[in-house]
């Protein structure tokens, strides 16, 4: 069981342990191996794991290559690179032909806070959703993320997980049974349902505490895979709520708002999108300046909320 | 090494039957790239028919060879070899393009039997080709990959960083083959990009080069048996080669890059396909 808070160290670590019987995984570098942890399984097992340089696009399409040999390739890189920079190269060498490939896009959203808007990615969810054939993972702690690695092996076809590059509270239940496609509740309630993903089900959480006191009940749900969106699953969670609101640490166009919304359509409960504007990034000391710039606080999402049961 | 005359002269009949395959796929009035199939159907015919492991019976047999047509717009060459080797029934050959066919406008291995990838999005097949490569050596397998450039390709970027990479992985089972026809879709590529000393730059890559005609089948076949015996790294040949090679109307021309024949040139191409057959029985 995890007890870490590291999602990336998680997913390093949950590599190597399942590296050690399956031979047939194989992990690739764009020289940011110390801060996506995947250094962790070239130092156990260095003959299965790839280097290729600063070169994200020959990385994306040699994985193409080495799955069509039975290999279980994963792809390492800061979100924005392993998604954008490689975009033509896993629709064309990869997804169309819907291939094992496993990207990892790691310091994802604003979670390098440092580095600033290049290495932000506030759009990664977009990009690799539209894809045909692509899965697309968000965990929102360690335990989750070291469930979701261990489906993203046993699954076939591609799939893309967005990890967070801070340590994050677990919240999740380790003894709880995982499959890709799973949507849980963290807190119940009755009022509204807030989908949220990623880090935004921790503040979410912490929103639902301070509605509490003003007597609005908040249900909030985990929304860990974001695509394919289990809509039956989602419109069961809207049973009873007067109105829903989701939160996720991306932008508001093509995320899971997006897709939460394109659901709901036929509904007719009020929906309020809480994410990024649309905007790029910024440098800052820290991460929590960034979550509080952009508005992705406790006390936002309590607004939204607020705002969303407003609606008439 | 030597090949006898037999064998080379059955490689030529192939080489003719391929450049036939490819007009029976594009009859007048029909858009398809002929320069650039024409162009690589020499080396492709020494491939399939000579120094590829491939099996007649089964598309997937797992001890064959690998062939990435990472220039993916000149697919029809390799239908042609394709239809040959008996993979699919030759009547697919008029249905090329056609919708929801089995041989699409780029090469689809969802579709194709003996499509091992998906390329048509330039510079990507070079790099599918080296994790094949990689893939192959981690399984210990003598296996080779071969993958078919075009010269304007080399443009893309990510064809070089495949280059360092492969050169970085010493990938000696790997073989690039450039058909360097001088042509690209809208002009020479000494006019539209021309990036000079091919040779140079490959082998201040670190990659084994070998610089050939590529239309004279004896030096194919060398080429090729001593890019399988370099063991220090990847191979690339360097063929050079006429766009459109063997239809008088359509050689060195951007305009059949991809172009539809009319009647009268169509009709010249079948004169063309005839006269070869007789010279090389004479």
């Amino acid at each position: 069981m995890r007890t870490s808070d590291s999602l990336r160290k998680t997913y390093g670590e949950t590599l190597v342990e399942l590296g050690k019987d399956n031979k047939n995984i194989v992990l690739m570098e764009a020289d940011l191996g110390n801060s996506t942890m995947s250094s962790l399984f070239a130092a156990a097992y260095p003959e299965r794991y790839f280097q290729m340089g600063i070169a994200e696009q020959n990385m994306a399409s040699t994985a193409a290559g080495l799955s069509l040999t039975g290999k279980i390739p994963f792809i390492n890189s800061f979100a924005v690179f392993a998604s954008g920079r490689a975009y033509d190269q896993i629709r064309s060498s990869i997804t169309i032909a819907n291939l094992n490939v496993k990207i990892c896009g790691s310091s994802a959203g604003l979670s390098d806070y440092g580095d600033g808007k290049t290495h932000q990615s506030i759009d990664d969810i977009a990009l690799m959703q539209v894809l045909p054939h692509m899965t697309v993972l968000s965990p929102c702690d360690a335990v989750e993320t070291e469930q979701m690695v261990k489906a993203m092996v046993a699954s076939k076809g591609p799939v893309y997980i967005r990890i967070n590059r801070n340590d994050l509270p677990i919240v999740t239940n380790p003894n709880a049974e995982y499959h890709i496609g799973k949507m849980t509740q963290i807190v119940e309630g009755k009022d509204v349902v807030v989908f949220a993903t990623g880090i935004m089900v921790q503040q979410s959480m912490a929103a639902a505490e301070l509605l509490k006191k003003e007597g609005i009940s908040v249900r909030v749900v985990n929304v860990s895979t974001i695509k394919p969106l289990d809509k039956d699953v989602l419109l069961g969670y809207c049973d009873g709520v007067k109105a829903v609101v989701t939160a996720e640490e991306h932008s508001i166009i093509g995320g899971l708002g997006s897709t939460v919304a394109s659901a709901l359509s036929k509904s007719r409960l009020p929906l309020e999108i809480l994410g990024v504007g649309d905007c790029y990034g910024t440098s800052a000391e820290n991460y929590d300046i960034l979550l509080k710039h952009y508005g992705l606080e406790p006390k936002d999402v309590a607004q939204k909320v607020r705002d969303v049961l407003a609606v008439k | 090494m030597e090949y006898s005359q037999e064998i080379v002269k059955e490689l030529k009949r192939k080489a003719i039957q391929v450049r036939a395959n490819i007009l029976e796929m594009i009859p007048p009035g029909k858009v398809g790239h002929l320069g650039g199939s024409s162009s690589i159907a020499d080396v492709m015919a020494a491939l399939y028919f000579h120094t590829m492991k491939v099996s007649r019976t089964n598309p997937k047999d797992p001890g064959r060879d690998r062939l990435i047509m990472s220039k993916g717009h000149a697919v029809l060459v390799q239908y042609a070899c394709l239809a040959e080797l008996g993979y699919f029934d030759r009547s697919e050959l008029g249905k090329v393009k056609t919708f929801n066919g089995m041989l699409q406008g780029h090469p689809d291995m969802d579709r194709t039997p003996g499509i091992e990838a998906v390329t048509g999005s330039l510079g990507q097949g070079l790099s599918v080709s080296l994790g094949m490569a990689l893939g192959l050596r981690l399984d210990k397998s003598e296996n080779r990959v071969y993958a078919i450039l075009g010269d304007g390709e080399l443009a893309e970027g990510q064809i070089w960083e495949a280059v360092m990479a492969a050169s970085v992985y010493k990938a000696s089972n790997l073989c690039a083959i450039i058909d360097w026809n001088g042509v690209q879709a809208t002009s020479t590529t000494a006019e539209i990009f021309p990036i000079a000393n091919l040779v140079e730059k490959w082998k201040s890559f670190g990659w084994n080069v070998i610089e050939i005609d590529g239309h004279d089948m004896v030096q194919i076949l060398k080429a090729l048996d001593a890019a399988k015996a370099y063991t220090d790294g990847p191979t690339a040949i360097l063929a050079h080669t006429i766009k459109g090679k063997c239809f008088p109307f359509a050689e060195g021309k951007a305009k059949y890059h991809n172009a539809a024949m009319n009647d009268e040139e169509y009709k010249i191409a079948w004169q063309c396909i005839e006269t070869m057959k007789r010279e090389v029985e004479a």
